[in-house]
């Protein structure tokens, strides 16, 4: 059976892919189906959904189009998400593989900066970085990389230290290959697999960080947010509650799915393995 | 000689990936009571297979064929008590019998009856599989919950590697005491009294000293002692060593097959010895039955296997045996 | 001529507390075109002595002469240039590569670190390789972990000879294998000897293989030395209590138990 078929079978990782297309659906198709600026007014302000069909899902205090910047929004979500996961684990990997490989004096920095990344709140660390640097795509994902980095490291670097004692370690050093060889070529794609298990609780942890981000006026300005939404809908959040929920109920199913997805991931993977 | 076990037409299919794997195909032989019989075979050839599958521990992924029956009594022995056991503690009234794990096509105790026989107790009725009147009659039960041979209380099983098997985090008497206090019923001190007295046994230096000890602490050896020691420590009537000496070196190794075959000599076990060594399995087997891909390919006494082996096969492992009397594969050039 | 020499080969490890010497002054040189063995129980020190003359792991005092250099001394890139003369076959092939690898890249390594074959050569020269160990070119393509454990053990004596070594480190190299392929690697083992004056370090705790296929033994018992010489004539007649508890433990066939 394909890993595939086999991770579809498992019905919470397939609710997890569906969510997960569907966010991906509505990030590609944004400005195919809201061409145009998802900022720009588009109707009157403070339209409840399901009254006007041309505005499904209303608008909000400044007459913006509440689904346009909903689609929009899942861009930023899912670009950000990606990006700091991927930045985070890119950076976790080399410093972990350097870290339990090199040994000795090596090991010891590396961990010890680990360390101090790790005793800093990873949201003040971002808060504190955006605040000084200023709020663009790409510092919001360096932000949240930032933070997030260290747990990749310290699996990444747990798993070299047992792999480097293997005998195909060895067995490349008899044959003379380069110690950076080793450490990039033999060693690191065979620690990767429970460093990529972690992807999704990071790429989950780096969408909610970039909303609490947007909330807090952090974000992009020139972009949709979710977070961004929903702070706009706090200040009416009694005469509109909408304006709130449905950003949230965005972000609750996206990080759910990501959740499911990934753990459907791991799983079928660990079947793979031990039925071989 | 009075059969232990007959194993008919027994084959095993594991499925991997969709796809059947065959791991034994049709093996038929007798396990004799207070026997000690090798099993002879290469990597994949599906002893470990059969071993499991004797020992009831196949995994439920495969799929098993054939039969696999018990016969508990020996002849004339048994008749004196009710219910006899011959496989010590399977008795329906102790209700743990078998009644909740499924019921499997290939095993169930049937007992010999013998010819003077004891009127059948109610508790006796309860055993499916008896003979109703035959006086020499065995009959087969491959339905419904019969008595099963349980692995650990009524066969000891040995694995090749005693560090995958001993638990880390358990001092060695632990869990020599509670394979005693689960299987015989002992409270903790007398299942803990048992357990020194079996490191006693297997000879374990310090055995006092060694009930506080973790695996870890001990050499591979050693570990392997108290595997035994655990095996044995529910005075089972089978005792199964699959590949057990196959991780030592040869000091150690001649030195645990020594300690096995006392062991089974003292305690009347019927050994199973599974190895890749015709050597070592002729030290100490008493018959020699040879695998090669699932199918059994010789069945014999040791002395007829060694010297005059029927099947090429068995010859080719004969000949590739590299016995200290072997002439040298090294033709003396000089160097 | 004398290819390896050893001597007083010490390596020391610290345990609870405890110093414990895993080799304890060894000496021992080993000549082209031979095959010496050193034999022993396990924790005799024996893997740890082919560990230490690869240099996987470094003595605590000791030298190490190598086609009459200080191996010792050797660092960095001359240190890697120098590991081709010098090879390893290890135990369970399988544990012995890269678990992703397939064959062709298991060859290809060694070849392009020490540019033995350029990038458009190599595959003729991993084709060659192979069939040198008695295996068809078709198998390279093939993942390691796909291939029978004799196959693979032939693909690691086809790693170990494509930098044309002088010497090679067999740890225990035919234990993990099936008799009859046991066979077949000796003899192929001694092919090569035989064809190209390879010479062997051959690590064993079985006499029986022992006395096959070396010329000398050094009996090891606790990190020490505690016998040696012709393989034939330690193993037919042993002195060292080691020794003859070696022998005495061997399993044989025609002194069948009652």
């Amino acid at each position: 059976m394909s890993p595939l078929r086999r991770f579809l079978r498992r019905p919470e990782a397939a609710a997890g892919a569906i969510i997960l297309g569907v966010l991906f659906a509505m990030a590609l198709f944004a400005s195919l189906l809201f061409p145009g600026d998802p900022q720009a007014i588009a109707g009157p302000a403070l339209l409840p959904p399901f009254q006007d069909w041309s505005l499904p899902l209303g608008t909000d205090r400044l007459g913006r189009d509440v689904l346009a910047e909903l689609f929009h929004g899942a861009r930023t979500s899912l670009a950000v998400g990606l990006g700091a996961a991927a930045a985070a684990l890119f950076i976790g990997a080399v410093v972990g593989t350097l870290a339990g490989f090199a040994g000795d004096l090596v090991d010891e920095v590396l961990m010890r900066i680990t360390d101090a990344f790790q005793t800093v709140p990873s949201f003040l660390l971002a808060l504190a970085f955006v605040s000084v640097v200023g709020p663009s795509l790409g510092v919001v994902v360096a932000a949240i990389a930032l933070g997030a980095w260290t747990g990749p490291a310290r699996v990444a670097r747990a798993e070299v230290l047992s792999i480097r004692e293997r005998d195909y370690v060895a067995g490349a050093r008899v044959i003379g290959m380069h110690p950076l060889a080793i450490a990039f070529r033999e060693v690191l794609p065979n620690a990767l697999p429970p460093v990529l298990a972690l992807s999704s609780v990071i790429v989950a942890a780096a969408i909610l960080t970039e909303a609490a981000l947007s909330f807090l006026g952090l974000g992009d300005p020139n972009r949709v947010t979710w977070g961004g939404m929903i702070a706009e809908g706090r200040t009416v959040l009694r005469t509109a509650p909408f304006l709130s929920i449905i950003p949230g109920i965005a972000l609750v199913l996206t990080v759910l799915g990501i959740y499911l997805a990934g753990e459907g991931v791991v799983e079928t993977t660990a079947v793979r393995r031990s039925l071989s | 000689m009075t059969a232990l076990a007959e194993i008919r037409d027994l084959s095993v299919r594991f499925i991997s990936d969709g796809s059947k794997v065959a791991a034994l195909k049709g093996i038929s032989l007798d396990v004799v009571a207070g026997e000690c019989l090798a099993i002879i075979g290469e990597s994949g050839s599906g002893k470990s297979t059969l071993a499991l599958a004797i020992a009831g521990l196949l995994p439920g992924s495969a799929k098993i064929e054939g039969s696999i029956d018990w016969f508990q009594g020996t002849t004339g022995e048994a008749s004196a008590k009710a219910p006899p056991s011959a496989l010590p503690g399977i008795s329906p009234s102790r209700g743990e019998i078998e009644l909740s794990s499924p019921p499997s096509p290939i095993t169930g105790i049937v007992e010999r009856a013998p010819a003077a026989r004891l009127p059948i107790s109610s508790l006796e009725g309860e055993m499916s599989g008896r003979t109703e009147g035959g006086v020499t009659e065995r009959q087969p039960s491959t339905i419904g919950a019969s008595r099963i041979p349980l692995p650990g209380r009524d066969i000891g099983f040995v694995f090749q590697d005693p560090s995958a098997s001993l638990d880390p985090v358990m001092t060695i008497g632990k869990q020599i005491a509670e394979v005693a206090h689960t299987h015989l019923d002992l409270d903790w001190p007398q299942a803990y009294a048992k357990a020194k007295h079996l490191l006693q046994r297997v000879r374990l230096p310090y055995p006092g000293s060694a009930m506080r000890a973790f695996p870890h602490q001990l050499s591979g050896g050693q570990k392997q002692r108290v595997a035994i020691a655990a095996a044995i420590a529910a005075g089972p009537k089978l005792l199964i060593a699959d590949e057990a000496t196959s991780a030592l070196d040869t000091i150690v190794q001649a030195e645990i097959v020594a300690l096995i075959r006392q062991l089974v000599a003292e305690d009347g076990m019927t050994l199973l010895f599974i190895s890749h060594d015709i050597a070592l399995a002729a030290e100490l087997a008493e018959r020699i039955a040879v695998i090669r891909h699932g199918e059994l390919v010789e069945i014999g006494m040791t002395a007829e296997i060694v010297t005059a082996p029927r099947h090429p096969y068995t010859r080719t492992l004969l000949e590739a045996h590299l016995g200290l009397d072997a002439s040298p594969l090294l033709r003396r050039t000089p160097a | 001529m004398t290819l390896l020499a050893v001597s007083d080969l010490t390596k020391r490890y610290r345990r609870g507390g405890k110093t414990i010497a895993a080799v304890d002054g060894v000496s021992f040189a080993i000549e082209s075109g031979e095959t010496l063995a050193l034999a022993g129980p396990s924790g005799s020190g024996k893997s740890t002595i082919a560990r230490l003359v690869l240099r996987l792991v470094e003595p605590d005092a000791g030298t190490v002469q190598f086609d009459g250099d200080d191996f010792l001394a050797l660092k960095g890139a001359a240190l890697r240039a120098r590991r081709a003369r010098l090879q390893m076959v290890f135990q369970d092939p399988l544990a012995a590569f890269n678990p992703r690898a397939t064959v062709a890249r298991v060859l290809d390594d060694p070849l392009r670190i020490h540019a033995i074959a350029s990038g458009a050569e190599r595959p003729a020269s991993i084709a060659a390789l192979l069939e040198r160990v008695g295996l068809t070119a078709d198998l390279a393509p093939r993942a390691i972990h796909e291939i029978s454990g004799g196959q693979r053990q032939r693909v690691a004596i086809a790693r170990a000879i494509a930098t044309n070594p002088s010497l090679i480190v067999l740890d225990e190299a035919v234990s993990a294998l099936d008799v009859s392929v046991r066979g077949q690697i000796l003899e192929l083992l001694l092919d090569l000897q035989a064809r190209e004056r390879i010479a062997y370090l051959f690590i064993s705790h079985d006499l029986g293989v022992v006395r096959a296929i070396a010329h000398r033994v050094v009996l090891l018992d606790a990190g020490r030395i505690a016998e040696s010489g012709d393989a034939r004539a330690v193993i037919d007649a042993p002195q060292s209590a080691i020794g003859k508890a070696l022998v005495a433990a061997a399993p044989r066939l025609n002194s069948t138990r009652p």
